[in-house]
């Protein structure tokens, strides 16, 4: 396509960026902004729009000693986020990769009945079905263990989903290919169809960490114990105080660092991320 | 190597279609035996059986002395080269190639001696630590070979393994194919649409439409003595001319008012019998000045460089004729054809069976 390029249309697409990106970006500017500043600053109300002189003050407080109201640093409560969310990326990607696997490309009775039942749990978020799901984990004793954190969050019909589109694009041929050179289904799982869903993997891996990171229904049920908290119930504890002063400065900082991890992976990913997002040719 | 036979082998697919109707073939060993037929007659259904990827609903597939039809692909001792070449595409060519004895737990030093032959018979050592989508169709068509010759299996399976190259690529790979397969003596079916492949690639032609075979024969014998008006008018290009004719007495048949010849017309057909009757294009001749013959009428004129094509009528039906460039003055509007007697075939219209002098099983062993 020529372009001719005039004055407006060289203005145009760039204010609207520039609008999309202050927009984005200026309440995480303020958020880090907020952390840098004492609490009597801000709970002034006169928080000025430029960084103070308290940043290493206030992270350090909150990563290690914690606030008033909390208590819990905040180095503690991002490793169980983290674990929360590696177990639920990786139990999520393990599961419904076989599950796809099965269904795509194993001949076997109620296949299809198997395929739809995955399926329709997507009309079932844990939402719905939260009071049934508490039951279980309660009675299994898993309350307060990573594992009732994250186990009942690793079914996954999206990725199932996710995963059999992308098999059903793998040529039939490969697979016969596979079988005259002699590769059974498990070698032909490893490896064929593993290394050629490798972005898909890496796609549905960020996806499902920042999914697992977010998650706050569920750990704020299943989790009493203090050092069983995740950084999302950290933040919200802190926001809200009977009768201390909120400390904005340390919340704002949790926030921050509570931002950090997620986007540790996507830039970690990006590239596999968008291959797996957009890739056709197989 | 080994000897395959097909005994009466039949595919019904669940839902009651009938694609492969009972087909019987024996291939030498060392043979190259082609099966061709329109899309949808069965014959990659057939291949896809002798491979095993597809299940044998009755009859029996065997290679060598072995009756194969419960044993895994990977346990037949064939390879198979696929019309989309079916490469892994996250591994090199030389771990496609080496996948197959990788395996079969062949000794490492062994593969890569098996390999390193292999790339060289083919012309693709250079790209051996490429991966497939940085090659070309006629390389990756290579290593798809290479993929199929490197196991030295008893059975070479071919599914139209040309059809995605362009048309100078295909004649030139078609010759390779021929050549290597010589080279190396293994026992071939190769399943192609396109009926020059199929002529010039086989020892035993194998016709098939609707699930049947048509006709089995050399190259020859099949574009020679086609056994029905199906095969006459798919060996051959152009195909051959189908017009309407009437028996006549004495092994002639009356075609748009003229009386020909018939040599191998069977003689105890009713005189005034409708039958078909096929001439083809590079057979019928244009007759010597004063000479009687059939009448064309000359339509349109294709040019095709060395020959050409006069497209035209005789009597009701229509008619192809090629002739060398020039043969024809331009702007003629009709000339006479004379027609030997041994290039008229005679087809019943109703079955579109052959009707010969000699009965089909002795042309058959001939």
């Amino acid at each position: 396509m020529v372009e001719r390029r005039t004055w407006f249309s060289t203005f145009l697409p760039h204010f609207i960026l520039i609008m999309g990106v202050l927009i984005v970006a200026f309440p995480v500017y303020v958020a880090f902004v907020g952390s840098s500043w004492d609490a009597g600053t801000i709970a002034n109300g006169t928080m000025p729009l430029y960084p103070g002189k308290f940043l290493v003050e206030n992270y350090s407080r909150a990563l290690l000693a914690g606030n008033a109201t909390a208590r819990e640093p905040v180095g503690p409560m991002l490793l169980n986020s983290f674990i929360m969310a590696i177990i639920i990326a990786v139990g999520k990607i393990a599961i419904s990769i076989i599950s796809a696997y099965a269904v795509v490309y194993f001949r076997f009775p109620l296949r299809q009945s198997a395929f739809w039942l995955i399926f329709i749990t997507l009309m079932l978020p844990v939402e719905v079905r939260i009071y049934p799901t508490y039951k279980i984990v309660a009675d299994l004793g898993m309350l307060d263990t990573y594992a009732g954190l994250a186990v009942p969050l690793i079914a996954s019909a999206t990725a199932t989903l996710l995963f059999r589109q992308f098999f059903m694009t793998i040529p039939d041929e490969l697979v016969e290919a596979s079988k005259i050179d002699g590769a059974g289904p498990m070698k032909f799982f490893v490896d064929t169809v593993l290394p050629l869903s490798i972005t898909t993997i890496a796609a549905l891996f960020v996806i499902q960490f920042i999914y697992g990171w977010n998650q706050y229904l569920w750990p704020l049920l299943i989790t009493t114990r203090e050092n069983m908290q995740t950084i999302v119930i950290g933040i919200k504890k802190m926001l809200v105080t009977q009768d201390a002063l909120t400390e904005w400065q340390l919340a704002m900082a949790t926030a921050v660092l509570a931002m950090l991890p997620p986007v540790l992976v996507v830039l970690l990913m990006q590239k596999l991320f968008v291959r797996g997002l957009v890739e056709t040719e197989k | 190597m080994a000897v395959v036979t097909l005994k009466d082998v039949r595919k019904v697919y669940a839902g009651g279609v009938e694609a492969v109707k009972g087909v019987s073939i024996d291939i030498p060993d060392g043979g190259f035996c082609v099966l061709v037929g329109p899309s949808g007659c069965g014959k990659s259904t057939l291949l896809r059986m002798v491979a095993g990827l597809e299940t044998i609903s009755s009859g029996e597939v065997a290679i060598g002395d072995r009756v194969v039809n419960d044993i895994e692909p990977a346990e037949r001792d064939i390879a198979m080269v696929f019309q989309n070449y079916a490469l892994y595409p996250h591994m090199s060519v030389y771990d496609n190639i080496a996948y197959g004895l990788r395996n079969r737990k062949t000794p490492k030093d062994e593969i890569d001696r098996r390999v390193q032959e292999a790339a060289r018979i083919l012309a693709i050592e250079p790209f051996l630590q490429r991966k497939p989508r940085a090659l070309s169709g006629g390389q990756r068509q290579r290593v798809a070979m290479g993929r199929a010759i490197v196991r030295k299996p008893q059975v070479f399976l071919f599914d139209e393994p040309l059809s995605n190259l362009d048309a100078k690529l295909r004649v030139q790979m078609r010759v390779e194919i021929k050549k290597l397969q010589r080279a190396l003596g293994v026992t071939s079916i190769y399943v192609t649409h396109d009926q020059v492949e199929a002529m010039t690639l086989s020892d035993k032609l194998v016709v098939m439409s609707g699930g049947q075979v048509e006709q089995v024969g050399t190259p020859t014998e099949v574009y020679r003595r086609p056994e029905t008006r199906f095969v006459a008018t798919f060996i051959g290009s152009p195909p051959m001319n189908i017009l309407p004719g009437v028996v006549e007495t004495d092994g002639r048949v009356s075609v748009g008012g003229q009386s020909l010849a018939a040599a191998d017309m069977a003689t105890d057909l009713k005189p005034g019998l409708a039958v078909d009757v096929g001439i083809r294009p590079e057979e019928a001749e244009i007759a010597a000045p004063g000479v009687a013959g059939c009448a064309f009428a000359i339509d349109f004129v294709e040019e095709l460089g060395a020959t050409e094509l006069l497209h035209g009528t005789i009597g009701e039906g229509a008619f192809v004729l090629q002739v060398p460039t020039g043969s024809v003055p331009n702007g003629t509007k009709q000339v006479a054809l004379t027609i030997a007697p041994n290039c008229v075939h005679v087809f019943d219209r109703e079955t579109g069976k052959r009707l010969s002098r000699r009965p089909a099983e002795a042309s058959k062993a001939a």
